[in-house]
């Protein structure tokens, strides 16, 4: 039931409500932006509650420090990730090789940096393009319901059945056979066709919600574009948890290139990575145990601060989803 | 109910089937058996040319698919390039598979839920802080790493220091090397370490999962109402509260162990676990379609087979799910 009063007046109602205040806030935020003198906008809320989460922060920092040391690698090390050094083979970690030599004389350390460059650099590529794919995918499934709904999901649910890891190694073995295999590109392309199923379904389930709300209709009976309404109206309202999504998926991209390349069907050698560093120190246990200590830390370290970080961004950004916080 | 599950089941079978389809032209498509003979002077063009036709790879695609496919219904899974009994073969490691993957999951279950219920019935305690710190920590080490933690641990520094003969855990392999039979200690000291690498993962997400559900449980109406009625508080958890958090945990079980029959592949690989991982990256790296192809299929069949169960589970478990 629309009389023309009520139509007239929606246009007016999306104005003065912007679209940042949108989304319920929970009732202690509520407190907040009613105990303010002005209304603070969702993003000044969400500053608030990260700002609480000291791991978190420390979080960002540490990843911004190892961001920063992986690019200027050439800089802080003295050595070259494939500079051998035949008269300083298997070092232990010490003053001139922090993290020591490898049984080619290679400085751990610079290979470290190095490889950090390529696990960062898949890890948020993949985490960002499956969140592009994901989005459009979920929006879509989401927006228009119906036949395009179940097909979409059908095709996510198809990827999601198929063993995980199966898939990434036939698929490697498929893009090995367009003669760009063992590239970080490949590793990219391949991860990020099978990342985006998780991101759909939680954009879906958002969309689905948003799409009842009333400034939705609103956009929809002053005659807004499909697209309009999906890209300016619904999509910065889902951004919350696709951006923590995205994040938490930057980690799951790094574990998973990593295991990739230690199994040998990853970024292949010379170029180092994390994992395929691994896969050379697993014959070197005993001799060389250094040489498992840093990749692996490495990795562990940069992966964890990832997840904090996502977690106290979730917290922030969206607090609904967020796993066992409810007060 | 009757109704649902059978639709259900029904549903199941074109999923399979165009998984089968998707299955046999990737593997066609990407696994060239006889790539590694090219280099080979010995074997001229002709040769490889005579070898397809005896495995019947110049005929078109879909001539290909259709005898794969019936044979395969029937059973007949035939030898392998390398002539191993595929059957047989795959029936093994699925075997070992499943002992590991069901021991690691029941184990975990066991300990998650406890860590889960526990930390959420006293939340913000310094238990649920600690667990939640473990949990982060094991979702985020690389198993693969762990593993190869454990076996220097165990295989290197542990015996080392107690100057044992052998490792209390073996690092590696099924059984003791030379031995025959089936000797329960031996077996289990060759499963610890596998599936300790499992049970971190699996611990710290149902761990985090159960403490989630169970703070949804612990604040609904009908708590209040057990309370309310007097019952004891173990009562009031264990069956008003522990009973309701558990559906969604079952589905997720459900879930993981139809993803085990083709999901240990780095563990297996690691310890050299002769389970469906192993056979599988074996089987990729010698090119043998022949093993590839069946061992898909039985992974994705798992895979739909435990959805399916998943999803039946959770309709009987939860009446307030409506199944039209």
């Amino acid at each position: 039931m629309r009389d023309e009063k009520r139509i007239e007046r929606v246009p007016a109602a999306t104005q003065a409500l912007p679209v940042d205040t949108e989304g319920s806030p929970s009732p202690g935020t509520l407190a907040t932006v009613m105990g303010a003198d002005r209304a603070l906008s969702t993003r000044q809320l969400a500053w608030r509650r990260f700002k609480r989460h000291k791991l978190a922060i420390a979080s960002l920092v540490a990843l911004l420090v190892l961001g920063l040391a992986t690019v200027l690698a050439g800089l802080i090390s003295p050595f070259n990730f494939h500079e051998q050094n035949l008269l300083e083979t298997v070092r232990s970690p010490g003053a001139k090789h922090w993290f020591g030599t490898d049984q080619l004389g290679r400085d751990t350390f610079t290979r470290v940096l190095y490889g950090g460059r390529v696990s960062l650099t898949v890890g948020l590529t993949v985490a960002l393009s499956a969140g592009v794919i994901g989005g459009v995918v979920g929006s879509l499934a989401g927006y228009y319901g119906g036949w395009i709904d179940n097909l979409l999901m059908r095709v996510t649910d198809l990827f999601l059945a198929i063993p995980f890891l199966v898939v990434l190694i036939i698929g490697s073995r498929f893009v090995e056979k367009l003669h760009f295999g063992g590239s970080v590109f490949h590793i990219v392309l391949i991860l990020s066709l099978f990342f985006w199923m998780y991101d759909a379904r939680i954009v879906r389930g958002v969309f689905l919600s948003l799409k009842e709300k009333e400034f939705v209709e609103a956009a929809r009976s002053s005659g807004a574009r499909n697209s309009r309404i999906i890209f300016y109206h619904m999509l910065p309202n889902a951004m919350g948890p696709i951006i923590v999504n995205t994040t938490l998926g930057v980690a799951a991209a790094i574990l998973t290139e990593s295991s990739l390349s230690f199994l040998g069907f990853g970024v292949q050698p010379p170029t180092p990575t994390w994992g395929n560093m691994l896969t050379n120190a697993k014959q070197f246990t005993r001799t060389a145990p250094w040489l498992v200590w840093f990749p692996g830390m490495a990795i562990l370290i940069t992966v964890l601060c990832v997840n904090f970080f996502g977690d106290g961004l979730r917290d922030a950004m969206d607090p609904h989803q967020k796993l066992g916080a409810k007060e | 109910m009757f109704r649902y599950i059978i639709r259900r089941m029904i549903f199941a079978i074109p999923v399979l089937l165009i998984s089968s389809i998707l299955v046999f032209v990737v593997v066609r498509t990407t696994i060239d058996p006889f790539a590694g003979l090219i280099i080979n002077p010995r074997v001229t063009p002709e040769d490889i040319e005579r070898l397809r036709r005896t495995f019947g790879l110049d005929k078109p695609l879909y001539i290909q698919y259709w005898k794969w496919l019936s044979l395969f219904l029937k059973g007949d899974w035939g030898k392998s390039l390398g002539n191993r009994p595929v059957f047989a073969d795959i029936r093994t490691a699925l075997a070992n598979t499943a002992v590991l993957g069901i021991l690691a999951t029941g184990i975990s279950l066991a300990i998650g839920v406890g860590i889960g219920v526990y930390s959420a019935i006293r939340q913000y305690s310094w238990f649920d802080h600690f667990s939640t710190s473990l949990a982060f920590l094991g979702l985020s080490i690389p198993n693969f790493w762990f593993a190869l933690l454990l076996q220097i641990f165990f295989g290197i520094y542990l015996t080392r220091w107690l100057d044992l003969r052998e490792p209390i855990f073996y690092t590696a392999g099924l059984s003791k090397p030379g031995s025959t039979g089936f000797h329960l200690v031996d077996r289990l000291r060759h499963l610890v370490l596998p599936m300790s690498v499992l049970a971190v993962q699996i611990i710290a997400i149902y761990s985090r999962y159960m403490r989630a559900s169970m703070l949804e449980v612990l604040h609904s109406d009908y708590l209040r109402t057990a309370r309310a009625k007097g019952l004891s508080e173990r009562r009031v958890i264990v069956r008003h509260a522990m009973r309701n958090a558990l559906i969604p945990l079952t589905t997720q079980v459900a879930l993981d162990i139809g993803a085990i029959a083709g999901g240990l592949i780095i563990t297996e690989a690691i310890f050299e676990y002769p389970g469906m991982g192993k056979f599988f990256v074996d089987a990729i790296g010698r090119g043998d379609y022949l093993q590839v192809l069946p061992w898909m299929m039985v992974a994705v069949t798992f895979v739909v087979a435990f959805n399916l169960i998943a999803d039946i589970l959770y309709a009987i478990l939860d009446p307030r799910i409506r199944y039209a």
